[in-house]
């Protein structure tokens, strides 16, 4: 008998994974790349959120997630429609070369 | 009636912008029959006004009519209102009346000019600005007159602006006035302060009650003492009016001799329970001004050459006996003589209006002489201006002078002596300027056309006309000419009125009846209550009825009299029988270097005091503004830096920031 999954692990492993989104963001340079990490973060924390919600039995914790989701899938379709119009004005550029942008 | 004393500036305002629209279609003569027209309506509805008063009983006479609310902020509530009482109902007489003579006088005076209308748009502007300052019942309408009036006076004074002197002669009277003005405004601020408002009921029952405190009153009747000085040209600031004389001689005549420059000494009856809540200083300050000024200007106007600059220094000097009197609290004899000399001063400017037009612009009396024969109107009216403002029974002057004198000894007999002492020298002075002009030797002809006039003119700043008249083409051949009606009619209704003038205040004398006694006085009753103290106010001479003063009252006349004649005998004896040489002294001629004094002190330290003002500004104040965004800048530009572009840079400081903010609530908040 595998002994019961505790919800610690669930945050463990939600750690884990904001930590290799938040490193994968900082060290890879392809806007794509970047952009996937950004949703593993996101992903991470609502993981955080659903295991909490299960161990306290409070169902606002799920709540979130939807709106977590929600937020997400428009920041894809903007973000994307970013990235895409800037390959298309330079082919692989990467983040560094967007440095231009400041002010 | 009284509902529709706006008709009384709104007339004005008409012909004003009727002018503005249409005066060069309008043309000559129609521009200014169209103005004369609107002031004689004034003057009607003045009159209509002054009827409606009068059915009155005198204790109703005092009526604010609101036009509309001008300034409304908060505590600070300033209505566009009107005050109708026997003191502004006065202004409004002499002020319209004198100011339609005057239009009539300027159609035949401007005759030809080329700026004809424009001189008329000015003029209406002018009546519509002093109408607003006498009828104004806050000090915010009346310091809106009160502008009003300084600037046209100083379009008008440089009405010939080509002409360098008329330029910078309208820009010294308005420099001057602003510094009066200044007077003004802060006594505004003071009067909001301390009563919380600027209308003169607010403030005068403030003062009457005894609630304002002295000092208050003190700074309020001082503040505006000083504007009354820069407007009224005394000592220290009269200096702007022998300059005035740049502009045309109706402008002379009514700004700067009958109408405007009253204005301070209006405003000082106006708040005169102000005056009389104030310390002892400030009517004792403003009747040694007056007095002053008066023996000053007096001393000057003996010696002038220049027909109008003789009138200018003698307005000076009248002006400073409505300031005696003021300072003395004979509120009702500054009216008086306010009133008689508006009347014969305007005839005296415009007398010699009409000798400088017949004379083809020629000013200097030295040129002039045996003019009699050739302008005997112009003569005739001018010598009845001449006997009123010589003190000579039973004419206009003498009564108010008289009156003025008699509460100045009750005051101190120091006063007394300069006013008596001044009245020498104004019969002295105007005996000298009527036999100059119209009697003695005849001294034109030699070289008495315009243009060489203009070139042989010394003190080119009072010279008139620019562009040359067009009536006087004819050079070569000269003869004086008398003027035309529409000059000569104004000179006759305004020597009527000096005769007559004294009728309005005729002291209590035996032979005169009770009836006709005090008649101004009695209108202006109870505006014009003076004394200490609500239990010793009174009016009139019930104030000094205890002194030497009262009860040697015929005594007083005699020696008016006497002081009119032995100045009249004097001048006659040195400038008609040559029993004499004139003494005229060069200080005297040159204003005591007065007015070279003060270019002289503005030209050295007071330029470099300006530069040192401009300097602090340029440096100091600009330098705290412009080092304030100096600074911005820098260390704006340094915080920059930290704008790399690099996202990862970004995404890692915020990264660190969370951790940092983490630790802090975790490790020193001591959450979870």
């Amino acid at each position: 008998m595998i002994a019961a999954i505790e919800p610690s692990w669930y945050l463990i492993l939600a750690a884990l994974l904001f930590s290799i989104g938040a490193s994968g963001l900082l060290i890879r340079r392809n806007p794509l790349i970047m952009f996937m990490c950004i949703e593993l973060m996101l992903n991470a924390a609502n993981l955080t959120f659903v295991a909490l919600a299960t161990k306290l039995g409070d169902i606002n914790g799920q709540t979130a997630v939807f709106f977590v989701m929600v937020v997400a899938a428009a920041e894809v379709v903007v973000g994307l429609g970013i990235i895409v119009s800037i390959l298309r004005r330079k082919p692989g550029a990467t983040a560094d070369d967007l440095a231009e942008l400041k002010g | 009636m009284i509902d529709l004393v706006w008709l009384v500036p709104l007339f004005p305002l008409v012909g004003f912008l009727t002018i503005l629209v249409g005066g060069r279609k309008l043309g000559e003569p129609k521009a200014g029959y169209l103005a004369t027209a609107m002031v004689l309506l004034s003057f009607a509805t003045a009159v209509a006004i002054y009827f409606d008063l009068l059915s009155r009983d005198s204790e109703s006479r005092s009526e604010v009519v609101n036009i509309f609310s001008w300034v409304p902020v908060g505590d600070l509530q300033i209505d566009m209102a009107f005050l109708v009482d026997p003191l502004s109902s006065t202004m409004l007489l002499f002020v319209t009346g004198i100011g339609a003579l005057i239009h009539l006088y300027s159609v035949g005076y401007m005759h030809g000019d080329p700026k004809f209308s424009k001189f008329f748009l000015y003029l209406n502007l002018f009546v519509l600005s002093m109408t607003l300052l006498v009828l104004g019942s806050n000090l915010l309408v009346t310091f809106l007159g009160w502008e009003g009036v300084g600037t046209c006076s100083y379009f008008l004074i440089s009405f010939w602006q080509t002409k360098d002197a008329n330029a910078t002669a309208g820009k010294k009277a308005f420099v001057t006035n602003r510094v009066g003005d200044f007077g003004v405004m802060l006594a505004m601020f003071l009067a909001f302060g301390a009563v919380g408002s600027v209308d003169y009921a607010v403030i005068n029952d403030s003062a009457l009650a005894g609630t304002m405190t002295q000092a208050t009153a003190t700074g309020i009747a001082a503040l505006l003492f000083v504007g009354a000085v820069g407007k009224s040209a005394q000592l220290p600031l009269y200096i702007w009016l022998p300059d005035a004389m740049a502009g045309p001689t109706p402008v002379s005549a009514l700004i700067h001799a009958a109408t405007m420059v009253t204005a301070g000494v209006f405003l000082m009856v106006r708040i005169n329970p102000v005056l009389g809540a104030a310390a002892d200083w400030v009517p004792m300050l403003i009747a040694w001004t007056g007095a002053i000024t008066a023996l000053f200007a007096a001393t000057i106007a003996l010696t002038q050459n220049d027909i109008k600059k003789v009138l200018a220094y003698s307005t000076v000097s009248q002006l400073g006996y409505m300031f005696l009197a003021v300072g003395t609290g004979a509120y009702v004899a500054a009216i008086f003589h306010m009133v008689t000399h508006a009347f014969f001063k305007a005839l005296l400017f415009l007398g010699s209006g009409s000798v400088i037009h017949g004379m083809n612009d020629e000013q200097d009396m030295r040129k002039m002489g045996k003019l009699f024969k050739f302008m005997p109107i112009t003569a005739s009216t001018f010598i009845i201006g001449w006997l009123a403002i010589a003190g000579v029974p039973p004419f206009a002057g003498f009564w108010s002078k008289d009156e003025i004198l008699l509460f100045a000894l009750a005051e101190s007999p120091a006063l007394y002596i300069v006013g008596i002492v001044t009245a020498i020298l104004t019969a002295f002075y105007m005996t000298r300027q009527v036999v100059m002009t119209f009697f003695g030797e005849q001294k034109w002809g030699s070289h008495a056309n315009a243009e060489e006039a203009a070139h042989l003119e010394v003190d080119d700043a009072e010279a008139g006309a620019a562009p040359e008249p067009v009536t006087h083409g004819a050079h070569g051949e000269f003869k004086p000419h008398e003027s035309p009606p529409t000059m000569l009619l104004p000179l006759v209704v305004l020597a009527g009125l000096s005769m007559v003038g004294g009728i309005i205040q005729l002291p209590s004398l035996g032979f005169i009846p009770k009836s006709m006694q005090h008649k101004l006085l009695d209108w202006l009753h109870p505006l014009v209550e003076f004394g200490e103290g609500p239990e010793e106010r009174g009016i009139g001479e019930a104030v000094i009825k205890d002194t030497w003063a009262y009860d040697n009252k015929v005594l007083l006349i005699g020696i008016a009299v006497a002081c009119a004649v032995i100045g009249i005998v004097g001048a006659y004896l040195v400038y008609e029988k040559k029993r004499m040489k004139p003494i005229e002294p060069e200080l005297f001629a040159n204003g005591w270097n007065y007015d070279r004094a003060i270019s002289w002190f503005m030209g050295n330290p007071g330029r470099k005091g300006f530069q040192g003002v401009a300097d602090f500004d340029s440096k100091v104040v600009d330098g705290a503004v412009n080092g304030v965004a100096t600074l911005v800048r820098e260390t704006s530009s340094q915080v920059r830096k930290g704008q790399t572009g690099y996202l990862r840079q970004y995404a890692g400081v915020i990264g660190i920031g969370v951790v940092l903010l983490l630790g802090w609530f975790v490790v020193i908040r001591g959450i979870l």
